[in-house]
């Protein structure tokens, strides 16, 4: 357990560090979960860490919109009001219900909230890629952004992800 | 994994009780960079998940496992720090 995680690189051999690639789809708050914790996580272990936050994702790191991120309980069986009819997600109330049931589990938890969350990964170094599609589509400013997400193509993440050891989408 | 017993030094101590995935791994790194290399952090964990995070964070990060030890209710970890970190 002496050797600290690194991968060769083509060329000269010599070794970098590891590197971890995602893309973050989802604008939902249980969606915002899984991309900030495998991100902060590979940050810790001394991984380089890069999320391209993509369609309704990029309201992860839109201050306009990542406190408000909500779970949604219509046609997911799985929520936090899973034991009622899913049909009964669709009443008014019902989001911010499962919103606000999901919170307390997280907070009861001790779980960061998700902008404590995407304050230790930008801590942490992790690279924020926004999609400027996805910026163009929606009308989303970068003004809009948290500070220090860079904004960039397809073709700029794929460059990253091309030097990844781990990628995923999400 | 081995768990032992252990009369272990400690620089310093974390404690992560009641934290789940990732705060024992992310306090415990934020811990082990204030800590030069070939000292100890005594981390105390009560996620069953921790038993094999911390080994495997030891494992990318380089830093050395010493000791694993399990009561009834925590894990305690002995952590040297590495000399890459």
């Amino acid at each position: 357990m002496t050797d600290v995680a690194t991968a060769p690189t083509e060329a000269s051999g010599e070794t970098r560090p590891r590197r971890l690639a995602l893309v973050a789809s989802k604008g939902t708050l249980d969606g915002a979960y899984p991309p900030l914790i495998l991100a902060t996580t590979a940050a810790s272990l001394g991984w380089e860490a890069g999320v391209y936050f993509t369609f309704y994702g990029l309201d992860i790191i839109n201050e306009r919109r990542l406190q408000k991120l909500k779970v949604a309980p219509l046609a997911n069986p799985s929520g936090p009001v899973h034991y009622m009819p899913n049909l009964l997600g669709a009443l008014p109330g019902a989001t911010a219900a499962a919103t606000a049931m999901m919170r307390k589990w997280m907070s009861d938890a001790s779980l960061p909230t998700v902008p404590e969350f995407v304050d230790m990964a930008r801590g942490l170094g992790v690279r924020f890629f926004a999609c400027s599609t996805t910026m163009g589509v929606m009308g989303v400013a970068a003004d809009d952004l948290v500070k220090g997400a860079d904004i960039a193509g397809a073709a700029a993440f794929l460059d990253y992800a091309a030097d990844a050891d781990v990628q995923l989408f999400i | 994994m081995t768990d032992t017993t252990h009369d272990q030094r400690a620089d310093a101590t974390l404690d992560c009780s009641g934290l789940l995935c990732p705060l024992p791994v992310y306090k415990a790194s934020l811990a082990l960079r204030q800590l030069s290399p070939g000292q100890v952090l005594h981390l105390v964990t009560t996620d069953p998940g921790a038993l094999e995070d911390v080994p495997a964070m030891a494992r990318q990060t380089g830093d050395t496992l010493l000791g694993v030890e399990r009561t009834e209710t925590n894990q305690l970890f002995w952590i040297e720090k590495g000399p890459h970190r």
